[in-house]
């Protein structure tokens, strides 16, 4: 099932990264081909086979509910691209419409 | 290479029997790097480095001499690999997303290795978030290898590989994700070990795909990177991956010997494709193997021409979500937009390169909607094939696995521009990272004077078997590894 | 409800709700930052919460303990094995660009909640689809600077349950009783501070509409924004009358998310395009299954708190409460528990309901306070009501006894001795009052001696007043007739 150029700009839309029209076109050629190696996969039989997640079969280990925290060498104002008042500042949303979010 | 850094374990002793200061070694390490042109106009080793603050920590070590317990590093200069988080020096993965990002906090690893006396020297360079195999994909520009300034010193850790290589150094920290230790420990003509997932903590390495990282160690020798990785293994809360288990004291497999001990030689890796002249080194160590009174058996991992597409769906999945952080609200770089999605795509498209850019849209797309099946949840079940080829094989009574490291030496700078090409590159190294189990690569011999590495692997935490071998093959081809 | 030209009645509501609980602990579930309310913006946030580069979650115990004793409250199945997974999404209040969530292996599955009774006795059960384990996001201000959101990432992963329900509700009024039901049992088990207002509780509904007798279910639309029960129930009749009108017009529902409008009492869609909703979920690589024992999940099961129903039945059989005390007092479990530590230290369970539902009711009302401030504890109350009941204050007195004890929260015989609140029974003392009484308002007295009995109240007050409270009403009646006897 080859990528088709809509498909580029779908990932790229979902990935939050700017893709021009030429752009588009040469990697649709790429992960196509890289894609067209990973077709060996669909040839094995893995029927009843667990898929492999989380490497470590006892389980996630779990921490008491105290803290502290761990600190911060530097504050926001060294790292932080745009910060006031002690909020992270970004563009607002042009599409938001009231202050709830997801 | 005629000035290169005293071993570890010398140089520790130096210092605690007061024959050396670590400041004298800190001097000494930084001369090195000059005589060797380590800087960016030359061999472009470094991501970043300071000079006084590496000073200023020697001094410091001085302190933990009249220690009690004086740690397993003192007074040994180290360099880190530009993903792992440190307080003294910027984080930036060579990417132009964290250009000058100085982390407020630091990796476990960087922690054990200053409680353990080690100077951290400098930041190494890489390939951008380590995706790649050759450290030419860096926003600072490649790494050369130190043995051959026209081939690339392999990568992603590539500027730690070239730092031990050229003997600045004894011992370095990477990150090996899919062969990013020890490809370039091969290329390098060093040691590189790659231990068992959840041996090292992972916490303050920066992820890129978090299944299958694992920081590992490169050394100028077996016990250089055996002391180097005693140093920095241990459980870590902070890392819900981390094992509990106990670190056995790697270097003392140096006093075991390989006799009784079961090699196999799994087939898959040496294909009628493989480089003759690889062949006949691999061949060359396998007998001096046996001739120390290692039993060597024809083994088969039957699934092992299935890792590198499963690896290629797995980490390029993990590492779109993991690099979904680097979005210019908090940290690192931001490039307005219109809006917040034109800031988002904005930064992001400036701030990561060509390759990373590849595997965040590959990975995107092995995981959206309708294709999680057909791709990520196969490539996970392929997986757990893999890792039970191994667990067959080490369960037959095969103490540990012998294969090359690489399918060639170190190529030139360019000459390989096919992103599968280059992916294939990793085709016997990514098996230990699906597996999960520990694998360390030494040299073997050279071909046209560039080095070769022989790859060892063990069954889940048994490093020590891992390393009693890798001592013994070490001492057995001596002079060899160097023809 | 109904509305001006809509004939809803040939169609059917078919709603499923999900709500997310915030879940009281101390930490966020996968750092050791403070849950704290209110605290300056960014202050609590740490290297993980921040997702600052290299940096992992760990799983915090206490917020599974209480998640899955919220799942065994709502009757479901809690799995051995559950994966937690990344929910990826752009957001700048989600950090990692990513929410840790459970997806296709949730905590706990298959459960139910029972709503209330229909009209031939029969129960209604709601069914519970899933809950499951996640983290909250940060908030974002947008009203605060020029052309700016503002990020506060104090509440970024803080430990949440989803609940899922099954669109098994048929009525706004159902999903009102289902959201008050539920809201009831984890107040009971004590996992949250389900507060609406505050965030600690928050309600999303699916939301279509057949023609009654179909079974097949009709295209949903995603309502978000509830703010409150009452807004569930309005907005739920406002979207179901929608989507009647569209339908019977013959045109289609688009699949979509709207948002509700207190204030002007409309839905309309949400113009937040957040890509195609493709979350593209994975097992989280960073953290193992949760992997819970038999044994374990046994033992939250055995230790579960005492369910709103539960108690309801003990409540009648033990203190044979009637239906309004009986909802007035197991409405709260912290009402419920005050009430029963004053019933079972003063005995009678009648005046120790009236006193809870009167006096610590009104006050609490009153003040706007919450039972766990009140000054009162319950066994002082209870011994005020003893003091009542052994006739050493009067009913009287006792109301002064409380407005004192609100206040200062010292023991009620203390305060009776010290402003001479004690019921006076000595015959001499009650006896002069009466007299001085029957002196004062010799009018009042002669009729009252002639017959006019209704007039023993206004004598009986007066000697009352004079004894600032304290008389012993039933001495003083003796004692009147004993000196005007007909």
């Amino acid at each position: 099932m080859p990528i088709a150029i809509d498909d580029v700009r779908h990932i790229a839309a979902l990935a939050r990264l700017a893709i021009s029209d030429e752009r588009a076109a040469a990697t649709m050629g790429e992960l196509n081909t890289i894609l067209s190696h990973m077709d060996a996969l669909s040839a094995v039989d893995t029927a009843g086979v667990e898929a492999a997640i989380g490497v470590g079969a006892r389980g996630t280990p779990v921490r008491a509910d105290s803290g502290p925290p761990i600190p911060l060498a530097i504050g926001f104002d060294a790292f932080a691209p745009s910060y006031r008042d002690g909020f992270l500042l970004v563009p607002r949303l042009a599409s938001h419409e009231s202050t709830e979010s997801e | 290479m005629s000035g290169a850094s005293p071993s570890v374990a010398r140089l520790r002793d130096d210092v605690m029997g007061g024959r050396c200061t670590p400041s004298d070694s800190v001097h000494a390490a930084i001369a090195r790097a000059n005589a060797v042109g380590a800087g960016r106009a030359g061999l472009n080793i470094f991501a970043s480095f300071d000079h006084d603050a590496a000073r200023e920590q020697g001094k410091a070590v001085r302190e933990q001499l009249n220690e009690a317990e004086p740690g397993l590093m003192v007074g040994v200069p180290v360099v880190l690999k530009d993903n792992i988080a440190t307080l003294s020096l910027p984080t930036t993965c060579a990417s132009r997303i964290l250009a000058g990002y100085v982390s407020p906090y630091e990796a476990t690893v960087t922690r054990k290795l200053r409680e353990a006396g080690a100077i951290i020297l400098g930041k190494t360079n890489m390939d951008e978030f380590a995706m790649g195999s050759s450290t030419e994909h860096s926003a600072y520009g490649p790494t050369l290898n130190p043995l051959a300034p026209d081939r690339v010193p392999g990568g992603s850790s590539g500027g730690s590989a070239a730092a031990v290589a050229a003997g600045i150094v004894p011992v370095a920290l990477g990150s090996d994700t899919g062969g990013s230790v020890r490809q370039p420990a091969s290329f390098c003509g060093i040691v590189g070990v790659k231990p068992t997932f959840g041996r090292v903590s992972r916490f303050g390495l920066v992820a890129y795909a978090s299944s299958l990282d694992q920081v590992g160690v490169l050394g100028a020798t077996v016990d250089d990177a055996a002391r180097g990785l005693e140093c920095v293994s241990g459980h870590d809360w902070l890392d819900s991956t981390s094992t509990e288990l106990a670190v056995p004291e790697f270097h003392c497999a140096a006093q075991a010997s390989m006799a009784g001990l079961v090699v196999g030689r799994p087939k898959e890796y040496f294909p009628t494709s493989l480089d003759p002249r690889i062949r006949a080194h691999c061949d060359r160590a396998l007998d001096r193997m046996r001739a120390l009174g290692a039993e060597i058996r024809d083994v088969s991992l039957p699934h092992t021409e299935l890792a590198v597409p499963a690896y290629y769906i797995i980490a390029p999945a993990e590492a779109s979500s993991n690099l979904a952080r680097f979005d210019g609200v908090r940290y690192g770089l931001r490039v307005a937009g219109h809006g917040l999605q034109g800031m988002y795509e904005n930064t992001r498209s400036a701030g990561f390169g060509p390759e990373v850019t590849r595997r965040i849209l590959l990975g995107t797309y092995v995981l959206s909607a309708g294709y999680y099946d057909a791709y990520y949840r196969k490539a996970q079940q392929v997986r757990t094939l893999i890792a039970g080829d191994f667990s067959k094989v080490f369960a037959s009574g095969v103490h540990v696995l012998f294969t090359p490291t690489a399918p060639s030496t170190a190529f030139r700078l360019g000459e390989i521009s096919d992103p599968y090409e280059m992916y294939m590159s990793d085709i016997f190294t990514v098996t230990a990272n699906l597996a999960g189990v520990p694998a360390m690569s030494i040299p073997i011999g050279r071909i046209d004077g560039l080095p070769v590495g022989g790859q060892l692997m063990a069954g889940h935490f048994d490093e020590m078997t891992m390393f009693r071998s890798a001592y013994a093959l070490e001492a057995a081809l001596g002079a060899e590894a160097l023809a | 409800m109904t509305s001006a030209g809509i004939d809803t009645s040939a169609w059917e509501m078919v709603v499923g709700l999900e709500v997310h609980v915030q879940l009281r602990t101390r930490t966020k579930a996968f750092c050791c930052c403070a849950t704290d309310f209110g605290a300056p913006p960014n202050v609590n946030t740490c290297p993980v919460c921040l997702a600052l580069p290299g940096a992992l979650p760990v799983l915090n115990a206490k917020a599974v303990e209480l998640a899955a004793r919220a799942a065994i409250a709502l009757n479901c199945n809690v799995h051995t094995t559950s994966v937690f997974a990344r929910k990826n999404y752009f957001y700048p209040d989600s950090p990692k660009g990513y929410q840790i969530s459970q997806f296709d292996q949730p905590l706990a599955s298959a459960g139910y909640l029972d709503i209330g009774t229909r009209v031939d006795a029969s129960t209604i059960r709601i069914g519970i689809t899933r809950v499951h384990m996640e983290e909250d996001a940060g908030k974002s201000v947008h009203d605060r600077y020029r052309g700016a959101s503002a990020i506060d990432l104090n509440r970024a992963g803080t430990p949440l349950i989803e609940i899922v329900s099954e669109p098994d509700l048929r009525s706004p009024e159902q999903a009102g009783a289902y959201l008050c039901v539920l809201k009831q049992i984890l107040e009971y088990i004590d996992v949250s501070d389900v507060n609406m207002e505050q965030g600690s509780l928050r309600v999303d509904a699916n939301v279509s509409a057949r023609r009654q007798g179909e079974t097949a279910l009709g295209t949903k639309t995603e309502l978000k924004n509830l703010n409150s029960f009452s807004g569930v129930e309005r907005a739920l009749a406002v979207e179901f009358e929608r989507h009647v009108r569209v339908l019977a017009s013959g045109r289609t529902i688009l699949q979509q998310t709207m948002l509700w409008d207190a204030n002007t009492g409309e839905v309309r869609p949400s113009r937040t395009k957040e890509g195609s909703h493709d979350y593209r979920y994975f097992p989280e690589p960073d953290l193992p299954p949760l992997i819970l024992s038999i044994a374990w999940i046994a033992k939250m099961t055995h230790d579960l708190p005492e369910l709103p129903e539960a108690r309801r039945q003990r409540f009648v059989a033990e203190y044979g409460l009637g239906a309004y005390d009986l909802d007035v007092l197991t409405a709260n479990p912290r009402v419920s528990d005050y009430y029963e530590s004053v019933a079972r230290a003063h005995g009678d369970a009648k005046t120790s309901a009236n006193w809870v539902m009167g006096e610590v009711l009104a006050y609490l009302k009153a003040n706007a306070l919450d039972i766990s401030g009140f000054a009162i504890r319950p066994a002082d109350l209870a011994q005020l009501l003893d003091l009542v009941r052994d006739g050493v204050v009067s009913h009287t007195a006792a109301k002064q006894v409380f407005a004192r004890m609100v206040l200062s929260g010292d023991p009620p015989a203390q305060i009776a001795e010290r402003e001479g609140l004690i019921q006076v029974d000595d015959d001499a003392l009650l006896a002069g009052w009466i007299d001085d009484v029957i002196a004062e308002m010799p009018d009042e007295a002669e009729r009252f001696r002639k017959g006019e009995k209704r007039l023993q109240g206004v004598l009986i007050g007066a000697a009352m007043k004079k004894s600032k409270g304290r008389a012993d009403p039933r001495k003083l009646n003796q004692l009147l007739d004993t000196r005007l006897g007909s």
